[in-house]
């Protein structure tokens, strides 16, 4: 008889794995990838087949040049990259986005550690470096028309300008960066993400609902603020990062509202019409913070 | 609110299937420790007749058991064998003569009092037979009676393939009955809670059937949610108590008793047979036809495993479920005293699967009964912090394998929780020593 294989309990394991959670997010970014074609015709495809492609290469070949363990088969380079592609405006020159993308693998995931390391999100985190960096293809926003259109945020910010009607804005005609305007299909990604239990409701509900408090209170138009910028795609696809925001259910919803707090500060009172990618990358600083602060006690007993 | 846990598979494949006598093996070889507590001292010799019943091992000191010959026959020899934790212990080998013949000893124990019931389940030889093996006379033996106001008796079964209590309950519930009565008269004790998992529905209607009328039984069906069986957990969930760190359920005013080892009390008081035969459930894919099987205690796996037939080469084998049973090293080791399962699993169900970095999903301690963090837990671990570790109070961990059973990237979070528990062990013991 051969030999026994022995271990240590559990000798069963549930049928979730990292890489199944990634092609769940992958097939949730699907309906916001066919809509930015649609809306900015199919040089959205050729930016986002860049952006995917040098992410899991750059991934590739850091691990490789580093003999890490490669972990690209995760498929968590490929959702970074379609993230960082939907963040970008649809004229964007390919090197751009090519930089990018190796910036958000390795200056903001691989040198921390790689996969559930990172403090930052990188695709956000990458926004910001190339917002700083080319901040003149980042805010210039072509239709296929060939017209460009400043987005609402900004109309909105200069007081000058026609907006989209609400429902162009639902279903994402109007200037922005490729997956992040149409919100019909978002809303499809975030449903599915929380019904297939990859994330749950707490941050994303709590940022909406502070983004639209707040501009209640501020007596902004709460329709056209929920449905500008990257607030929705964040909503459901960012501020629900495992690496770099809290694991547990309060500690999300705290995250959720600082984020909508601080972009509502940067929308309303700041220099910037937008201020969700700052939001998201202010907030993974905090997580640590929050994370020890929202964190359930060990069930001692005793009222210890 | 309950407490956290998850959805394991069921896989009751034994639960309709009445047990079966497994034949006589030809040999037994009875270890010496089957029990928590020090190992029993062999009182027979090679060449010794021995008879089902007859002592054959005897405590040795207070915290110890009493162990029985399972056949009638003759030792062949006092041996040595390695247990699952990598301890040698010794055994008493036994050539079987196929008649059973029952020894003289057996009789049924006289019992008038709390000492006499005390002392009857010592002299049983009985032992936590939901797989913690903890000696039984020392839980029911609680010097102050009158801190107890109820007994949970753990019916629960929330391990995949296990089936052996339910089959317990369904054809044993008469001895069930004598077990509670027994308690009731002896230790005073009048409230008595079973918990069980709401997917048994076969026993739970016999339970119902049979108990509907006696005074202070509750049967409480509570959901199948693993680990449901948890001592903690079932305490919280019958009772709404929580047993609180690094004490018992004595000091919630509770004693917690597994069905099966309750049944064997009353049907020990009634027949005086020790404890020599258990019903194991035999299961798990590399297994032909399922069952459960009545074994003499000190049968080798093997003999199950050819009377179960099997439809693959087992390449793990388990004593008790997939969730916190014990790999064993070789199909040869015997059925134990608090065996409630064989599990064998073929080679694709044995399969570890691939260990990927943690990706901070947090699913591990959102699954914890205990709250505890296993992602702390396993950087303390790594640093060496031990004072960090008792602040995450990894030594309330019951080993359940919820973390990583739902951990995505499969890391062995139990494993690293054992190693971190005794790393905190040793801390607070050097902490003591300087005091």
């Amino acid at each position: 008889m051969k030999k026994l294989m022995s271990s240590v309990s559990p000798h069963f394991h549930g049928a979730i794995t990292t890489q199944k959670i990634m092609l769940d997010v992958i097939i949730a970014l699907m309906p916001a990838l066919i809509a930015s074609n649609i809306i900015f015709g199919l040089r959205a495809l050729l930016v986002e087949a860049v952006c995917v492609a040098v992410c899991v290469l750059s991934e590739w070949g850091f691990e490789k040049i580093c003999k890490k363990e490669v972990t690209v088969s995760d498929l968590s380079a490929v959702v970074t990259g379609l993230l960082l592609a939907f963040n970008l405006p649809v004229g964007i020159p390919l090197w751009q986005a090519a930089f990018g993308s190796i910036v958000a693998i390795v200056v903001v995931k691989q040198l921390f550690g790689g996969i559930g390391q990172n403090f930052a999100n990188p695709a956000a985190t990458a926004r910001i470096i190339m917002m700083t960096a080319f901040s003149g293809t980042m805010t210039t926003w072509v239709f296929p028309d060939g017209v460009s259109s400043a987005t609402p945020l900004a109309i909105m910010a200069k007081g000058e300008g026609d907006l989209p009607t609400y429902l162009q804005m639902f279903l994402g005609y109007r200037g922005g960066c490729l997956g992040e305007t149409c919100v019909l299909a978002l809303l499809l990604g975030g449903i599915y993400l929380i019904a297939r239990r990859v994330i749950t409701w707490h941050a994303p509900v709590a940022f909406i609902a502070t983004v639209a408090l707040m501009s209640l209170i501020c007596g902004k138009d709460v329709g056209y603020q929920l449905m500008s910028g990257g607030l929705m795609i964040a909503a459901f696809f960012m501020i629900t990062d495992y690496s770099s925001t809290p694991a547990e259910n309060i500690g999300k919803l705290v995250f959720g509202v600082g984020c909508g707090l601080i972009t509502i500060l940067i929308r309303f009172w700041g220099n910037y019409p937008e201020g969700v990618s700052y939001s998201i990358l202010i907030m993974n600083i905090l997580t640590p913070y929050i994370s020890r602060l929202t964190r359930a006690k060990p069930l001692v007993g005793g009222g210890k | 609110m309950g407490l956290r846990g998850t959805k394991v598979p069921h896989k009751k494949n034994t639960a309709a299937l009445a047990s079966e006598a497994l034949p006589t093996p030809p040999v037994v070889t009875i270890p010496m420790s089957m029990h928590i507590g020090k190992p029993a001292k062999p009182v027979v010799k090679r060449g010794d007749e021995v008879k089902v019943g007859q002592l054959i091992g005897a405590p040795d000191g207070f915290f110890s058991m009493k162990i029985h010959s399972s056949v009638s026959g003759k030792v062949k020899a006092i041996d040595e064998l390695t247990m699952m934790n990598g301890m040698k212990v010794q055994t008493v080998v036994i050539e079987s003569d196929g008649l059973q013949e029952k020894s003289d000893e057996v009789k049924p124990p006289v019992v008038s009092d709390f000492d006499s019931f005390v002392e009857a389940v010592k002299n049983s030889g009985v032992v936590g037979l939901g797989g913690a093996g903890f000696p039984s006379f020392i839980k029911l033996g609680v010097k102050e009676l009158t801190r107890i106001d109820a007994v949970v008796i753990n019916a629960a079964e929330c391990e995949p393939y296990i089936t052996s209590d339910t089959r317990t309950i369904i054809e044993k519930s008469e001895y069930l009955a004598k077990g509670i009565e027994a308690v009731r008269k002896f230790m005073g004790v009048q409230r008595f809670v079973l918990g069980i998992e709401d997917n048994k529905t076969e026993a739970i209607e016999k339970l119902r059937a049979d108990f509907a009328s006696t005074d202070g039984v509750e049967i409480r069906v509570l959901p199948s949610m693993y680990p449901q069986g948890g001592e903690k957990v079932l305490v919280y969930h019958t009772l709404g108590r929580m047993i609180p760190r690094g004490e018992l359920p004595i000091d919630v005013g509770v004693i917690v008793i597994n069905v099966t080892t309750l049944a064997f009390i009353g049907e020990y008081l009634e027949t005086g047979m020790p404890l020599t035969e258990k019903c194991v459930t035999v299961d798990g894919s590399a297994i032909e036809t399922p069952k459960n099987l009545n074994v003499p205690i000190g049968t080798p796996i093997q003999n199950l495993l050819d009377f179960c037939k099997t439809k693959a080469e087992p390449a793990k084998i388990l004593y008790g479920g997939p969730m916190m049973g014990l790999a064993v090293p070789s199909a040869d080791n015997p059925v134990l005293k608090q065996t409630n399962a064989i599990v064998a699993m073929d080679e694709k169900e044995a399969k570890p699967p691939k260990t990927t970095p943690c990706i901070n999903c947090g699913r591990c301690l959102n699954h914890c009964p205990l709250k505890l963090d296993p992602r702390a837990i396993a950087r303390a671990y790594k640093l060496g912090e031990a004072a960090d570790l008792d602040r995450l109070c990894v030594d309330i961990c019951m080993e359940c394998g919820c973390c990583s059973y739902v951990c995505p990237a499969k890391r062995p979070l139990v494993q690293t929780n054992k190693l971190a528990k005794a790393m905190l062990r040793k801390y607070l013991r050097e902490k003591e020593d300087k005091k």
